[in-house]
């Protein structure tokens, strides 16, 4: 059973994103795909100032089974990457919630809650696909 | 006869269990316009014993003639004993070791080769090999766009001495994504890359080839720290032979080259008329997760035991599908065994023989050529074992009158650089005796005096 905050929106790509006090949002991946791809080894940031598009490719998180890309899941600027993942990409593993976060951006306007998940949604996604 | 396990009647069977009338309906997709209905030119079945005899007789038409040429494909000795091992049953299959418990001694072997390359070049890892020196190129160029994010111009700079061939090649690969190649001016003496050089073009990359396509030697230090101070990569395109004397593209200018790459081919492959060959590409470790294709590495298993595997694969395409690094992933397994066997039989003191006894002969090659009446250099300036000469009269019939004499005696450069003039490239490897050299050198004597004496 792999655990699921209930302050953070998710996505059927399995990434979450928790909204800050300055606006921004930071953007992980969920404890069920860390889990899933195994043990990181390498983790490819996107540039600070660079502009995603929802459902883009943003970073690549590298794990000893496979490269997967993460997406976007707004339209906006990424105004900060996490860097020490450069280093210890296990981090992602260890803390995706908190310490394992990838990246952080400013969204370009207002944010559809519509087009992602509640904590509930995202676990009836998990659900079904353990079904 | 085909090899396919299904009799009419499974075919039928097959067919039925999915509702289609015939084998053609699963087909009908295709639409018609883009069938080939038939195909003029193709010649109708031949039996076994026909086309042994023809291929027999094809074969036969080559001869053995003594061969000067170079140009991207050399004709070394390549010892017996390379073949031999190379094509031991345990060897010969190129087949990719995905199965690691299976695979040690192939692993292994390519473990080596990646050792061998790396040390050759001078750079920290090296991939299992590509397809041959061209598509390195393209590779190395893609790679090139991947890990340099700061620039964004898609501009890989040329020096004027990269393979013309090559460049065709990797445009044809890359420049579909928005990668375009453009080349640096030469300098009309040395033939090397133009003494000024732009400051306006943002590269990602500058690619240079060191010994150049033409024979000479760049300013590889100039070069590269030049390339570096613009935030350019820089692709070094070399000959394996060479790196025995030559720099190696990892100690080039201050920083070294970023990735090297080239022709594996005089690594102990045939010239067999121009294929299979072996590209090779090797790369600083800090752009490991932007190469192509697959790296083996060494390790430990749970009982403390030395084993191979593949190191990384996550980029490839069985895993990463279209985001894969490349397309084109595979390895040439055959060709990089034979390679590594025959680095392994010759050293390190071996290559550095060839390397020496081929700058020797082509010395020789070049004095007594020079010393004709009708032939210069085209370029002043040091070379390796190949060099571009002038002749006082177009390049192609003078070769057909040297085939004539079973001697191969050059690449015709006219078509790729007309502006040279009636330009060839000679070589002579380690394989020319002094008899060998002294024969081309009097029969083009011969040809161009009797030339002389037709027209005057």
């Amino acid at each position: 059973m792999s655990e699921l905050p209930g302050d953070l929106l998710y996505t059927s790509e399995h990434e979450w994103l928790r909204r800050e006090d300055d606006g921004n949002v930071s953007i992980g991946i969920t404890d069920h795909a860390q889990a899933a791809l195994g043990d990181f080894v390498y983790v490819e940031l996107p540039e600070v100032g660079q502009d995603v598009e929802s459902g883009g490719d943003m970073a690549v998180v590298e794990s000893v089974k496979a490269a997967s890309d993460v997406y976007a899941p707004v339209d906006g600027t990424v105004v900060e990457v996490n860097d020490a993942l450069a280093d210890d990409p296990e981090t992602i593993n260890s803390d995706p919630y908190g310490e394992g976060w990838i990246v952080k951006v400013a969204p370009a306007g207002e944010i559809d809650e519509g087009a992602l998940m509640t904590p509930d949604a995202y676990q009836e996604l998990l659900d079904q696909e353990d079904a | 006869m085909p090899f396919i396990p299904h009799t009419e009647k499974d075919t039928e069977e097959m067919l039925e269990a999915i509702g289609a009338p015939d084998l053609d309906a699963l087909f009908d997709e295709i639409p018609k316009n883009l069938l080939i209905e038939s195909l003029d030119g193709v010649p109708d079945a031949m039996s076994e014993m026909a086309i042994k005899r023809l291929m027999q007789e094809r074969a036969a038409q080559d001869g053995a003639p003594l061969c000067f040429i170079g140009a991207g494909a050399y004709e070394h000795h390549v010892p017996q004993a390379v073949w031999d091992i190379a094509t031991r049953g345990e060897f010969y299959s190129a087949y990719t070791p995905y199965q690691a418990e299976a695979s040690q001694g192939t692993l292994q072997t390519i473990y080596e080769y990646q050792t061998m390359i790396t040390e050759l070049t001078g750079l920290d890892v090296s991939n299992a090999s590509l397809y041959d020196g061209a598509s390195a190129l393209a590779e190395a160029a893609l790679m090139a766009v991947r890990a340099n994010r700061k620039i964004k111009s898609g501009r890989i700079l040329l020096a004027p001495g990269v393979n013309p061939t090559y460049e065709k090649v990797a445009a044809a690969i890359a420049g579909t994504q928005g990668i375009t190649f453009e080349r640096l001016a030469m300098d009309s003496v040395t033939g090397n890359t133009a003494a000024e050089l732009p400051d306006d073009k943002e590269p990602v990359a500058v690619a240079i080839q060191h010994p150049s396509f033409l024979g000479t030697l760049e300013d590889v230090d100039r070069l590269t720290d030049w390339a570096h101070e613009r935030g350019a990569y820089v692709i070094a395109i070399v000959n394996p032979t060479s790196l025995a004397l030559l720099k190696a593209p990892g100690h080039w200018g201050e920083a070294g080259a970023d990735i090297a790459c080239g022709e594996g081919q005089p690594l102990g492959v045939p010239l067999s008329s121009g294929g299979p060959y072996f590209g090779f590409m090797t790369c600083k470790q800090q752009h490991v997760r932007q190469m192509p294709g697959r790296i083996i590495g060494r390790t430990t298993d749970l009982d403390g035991q030395t084993g191979f595997t593949l190191t990384l694969q996550a980029r490839e395409q069985h895993i990463r599908r279209s985001k894969a690094t490349s397309n084109i992933c595979t390895n040439q397994g055959l060709m990089v065994t034979a390679a590594t066997i025959y680095m392994s039989l010759v050293g390190f003191h071996g290559l550095r023989s060839v390397a020496c006894r081929s700058h020797q002969n082509t010395t020789r090659l070049i004095e007594g050529l020079t010393a004709l009446e009708g032939v210069e250099r085209v370029f002043e300036g040091a070379y390796f074992h190949e060099v571009a000469v002038r002749l006082d009269r177009p390049v192609g019939a003078v070769l057909e009158a040297l085939a004539n004499r079973n001697i191969l005696g050059g690449f015709d450069l006219q078509p790729m650089y007309p502006d040279l003039g009636n330009a060839m490239l000679v070589c002579a490897t380690e394989t020319k005796t002094d008899a060998d050299i002294d024969i081309l050198i009097t029969a083009l004597g011969e040809i161009l005096a009797e030339g002389k004496g037709r027209s005057a």
